[in-house]
């Protein structure tokens, strides 16, 4: 085994250089080059000023914003700089409250609203960060704030068709609709409109 | 479920099968040195690693030679992570200030990311400098891959050989492994994820303004730190490599390692494509492409009566949330189902594929929270890593463990027809069949001695998370991963911990070094036998009755040695849910 320890050393150095530093670093260059914009994070600037990521979500409790899916990071939801899903099991009693306070919080921000909450809605991402909810949880999102924003019912849902994404070519994944994208566009209507 | 979720099903198996092929061939000729003339370019620096580590390329190595050279490789591998994390705090490119990893964290991190496990007691962002990421992480994720690579090929060349003293040459067979197949490859599939969003920059964390700042507790926040880094180069290599340790904590549900339903079509394409394209090498080596077709036959018919229970199991949902009166429904608007723990791009049928394919490969990189998915939804990733990671499995050490299976099935095929078992033209003697129990029952045997002394123990039973018998799974599945070099978790388990950071490296070295070193063992005994034409007595090992005779061999010890610790955690879980009603 002693004879072999030499070359494991020596290919070992070899392969940080090639793999470690050229393969990563060739990588960076051509991302840089050809994609700066997504290799950076996608971010979203308005006058200057990063305001997100088109692929992080953001939280929000004012009924005036569409909600994303709930969030376990810590400290805070939508803790970017430490991603985490809740873990909870099926049958945790955990999850059932938590389920069960989402489902007030909903409720209490719109009374009127009484079809059945699409499930994404309620329930906690895999990473905490997701930018998305299915076109169900906005539609079911989309009378409340027509209501608070004073805008007409079909704009809003206008605007939520605008941001809504088809499965990828038409066959991959899921619809989604982007929610921090959708609630620029929101504010970006009020300011229109003054 | 769909009419699409089929659909997207189907594609992705036969876009598998359909790449693996020209891949594996294309291999096959890498590992006989006759490079393809578009790859050829590589040859000078394939010399010059030679010539600059001082390797012989033309030496031949008997089997022992060659399993202390890849246990000395692996060795300093896992020194020098371990390093890195113990220094990072004062080596460059760490714009966080990240600190030194501790010393147990360290070890369990080392080793597995030198066993091709990466399970991963850390979190990513919060952990680990972009030099440990790159220079100690994103290293065992190539080389880690290519050594199990290159214990296949010497498995393979022996049965190419007649009364031979060697089984190849270590080194040759890792550097072929990692500048033909794994670099090329990693190359082609970073940049694609890069142009769907997945992050590739050295900057320091970004900071974005909230468009509605928050309020917790006594502060409002008004920032979201966003964490970037080198990621699209690793997590590329980190899926074909079956390697799976995530650069951020989430692993491949964090939308800037996965960001798109594109970018997880691509990645998942990745997990599997090397392990099902050696069985088309495995093919082309032996002279005769039924041989490999027979054992894909056979990973192939498991992982997709697998994946069928998976996808039912989580589109059927958790009934609390039909009792809540949610909708769950799936169609056109929403996925449905139990989306606790799974990303809106995905949805149920994509997370559950891809829980099915990165635990039948031993990736063990997720973009679904595992240990959120319904009783039997997570038994079936849990019960694919139990079967010893031979559904596709591992870069190499799937193939190789599928060939241990192989042999015990025409052993047992032997017993029962009273002939001297053959396969490949070698005669199946006593050296092979006990080299292959040996390789067979070591996993079992460190996953379940460890679950006893995990919750047999008041520090082991300290990390449980979820109660009742989830909390079991919880430890099952964690004591599983590490004993089978998957690296997936139940994340709700604290496992980084001195106790379990100890324990599951050490479950870790022995399933790796265990099947390796019996499976050596057992190419140095082939390559020394001769070739023996097939005779009237021969079984054919290329016919639908013996892929039947395997599958029946992997589920049945699958079945026997796991069906007592599953009926305690998914088992009854399931009972308990049928009752939420």
């Amino acid at each position: 085994m002693l004879n072999e320890l030499k070359p494991a050393l020596l290919m070992l150095a070899v392969f940080t250089v090639i793999t470690g530093g050229v393969y990563p670093l060739v990588v960076t260059g051509i991302a840089q080059g050809g994609f700066p914009h997504q290799a950076n994070g996608t971010l979203i600037e308005h006058d200057g000023k990063v305001v997100g990521s088109e692929l992080i979500g953001q939280p929000y409790t004012d009924p005036k914003y569409f909600w994303g899916r709930p969030s376990a990071t810590g400290p805070v939801p939508y803790n970017a700089g430490a991603s985490s899903g809740s873990n909870l099991g099926p049958l945790n009693p955990a999850l059932e409250e938590a389920v069960k306070a989402r489902i007030e919080a909903l409720k209490a921000a719109d009374p009127s609203q009484t079809a059945p909450i699409p499930v994404d809605l309620v329930t906690a991402s895999a990473s905490g960060l997701d930018p998305e909810i299915s076109p169900a949880a906005a539609a079911w999102q989309a009378p409340r704030i027509a209501r608070l924003r004073g805008l007409p019912l079909e704009s809003v849902r206008g605007l939520v068709e605008k941001h809504t994404q088809d499965r990828q070519f038409g066959v991959l994944g899921e619809a989604r609709v982007n929610v921090l994208q959708l609630n620029l566009a929101l504010d970006a209507e009020r300011q229109k409109s003054r | 479920m769909t009419g699409n979720g089929y659909f997207q099903l189907a594609l992705y198996l036969i876009t598998l099968i359909g790449l693996a092929w020209p891949l594996g061939l294309y291999m096959a000729r890498v590992y006989k040195d006759e490079i393809p003339g578009f790859m050829r370019w590589l040859k000078p620096v394939e010399n010059l690693v030679y010539r600059l580590t001082g390797v012989k390329p033309g030496d031949d190595m008997p089997w022992t030679r060659y399993a202390f050279a890849m246990l000395a490789f692996n060795l300093i591998g896992f020194l020098a992570v371990y390093l890195l994390q113990r220094f990072q705090v004062w080596l460059p490119l760490n714009p966080e200030g990240l600190g030194a990893v501790t010393p147990d964290s360290a070890f369990n991190t080392a080793v597995s990311f030198a066993t091709n496990t990466n399970w991963q007691g850390y979190g990513g962002e919060t952990t680990m400098a972009y030099l440990t990421q790159m220079l100690g992480l994103n290293v065992q994720n190539f080389v880690s891959a290519a050594t199990g690579m290159a214990v296949l090929v010497a498995l393979m060349r022996a049965f190419t050989r007649r009364e031979a003293g060697g089984v190849g040459n270590f080194w040759v067979d890792m550097v072929r492994s990692t500048l033909y197949i794994l670099l090329p490859l990693s190359l082609i599939l970073s940049l694609a994820l890069v142009s769907q969003g997945v992050v590739q920059s050295f900057s320091a964390y970004e900071k974005a303004a909230l468009v509605q700042p928050y309020a917790q507790a006594e502060t409002t926040v008004t920032e979201q730190v966003i964490a970037v880094g080198p990621a699209a180069s690793q997590i590329a290599i980190k899926q074909l490599g079956t390697n799976g340790g995530g650069f951020f904590n989430v692993n491949s549900a964090h939308p800037l390692e996965n960001p798109t339903p594109l970018s997880n079509f691509l990645e998942l394409l990745a997990i599997l494509l090397i392990p099902a394209a050696l069985c088309f090498t495995f093919g082309r080596f032996v002279g005769d492409m039924r041989q490999g077709g027979a054992i894909l036959a056979a990973m192939t018919v498991v992982f997709t009566a697998l994946l069928a229970v998976c996808v039912w199991a989580e589109q059927s949902g958790n009934p609390l949330f039909d009792r809540l009166g949610l909708a769950t429904g799936a169609s056109e608007m929403q996925a449905g189902g139990n989306m606790e723990g799974k990303e809106t791009r995905f949805g149920v049928v994509n997370s559950a594929l891809w829980a099915t394919a990165t635990t039948a490969a031993s990736n063990g990189s997720v973009n679904s929270m595992h240990d959120s998915f319904t009783p039997i939804g997570g038994m079936v990733p849990m019960w694919l890593i139990q079967l010893g990671e031979v559904i596709y499995g591992g870069v190499g050490s799937g193939l190789y463990g599928m060939i241990v299976f192989a042999l015990i099935g025409v052993f047992i095929a032997g017993l029962m027809i009273g002939r001297t078992p053959e396969y490949l033209g070698k005669k199946i003697e006593a050296f092979e069949v006990k080299m292959a129990a040996v390789a067979i029952l070591i996993p079992p045997l460190v996953v379940l001695v460890g679950t006893a002394l995990a919750v047999g123990l008041d520090v082991g039973r300290a990390g449980i998370f979820n109660p009742g018998a989830h909390g079991f799974s919880e430890v099952l599945y964690a004591l599983s991963s590490a004993g089978n070099n998957n690296g997936s978790a139940f994340g709700g388990l604290s496992a980084n911990t001195p106790f379990y950071n100890t324990l599951l490296g050490m479950a870790m070295l022995l399933s790796r070094y265990w099947l390796m070193i019996p499976v050596l063992g057992i190419a140095g005994s082939l390559a020394a036998k001769k070739i023996v034409p097939a005779g009237s007595g021969t079984l054919p090992t290329h016919t639908p009755l013996f892929v039947l005779l395997l599958v029946v061999t992997v589920l049945l010890v699958g079945a026997l040695t796991f069906v007592p610790a599953l009926a305690l955690g998914p088992v009854v879980e399931q009972l308990q849910m049928l009752g939420v009603k």
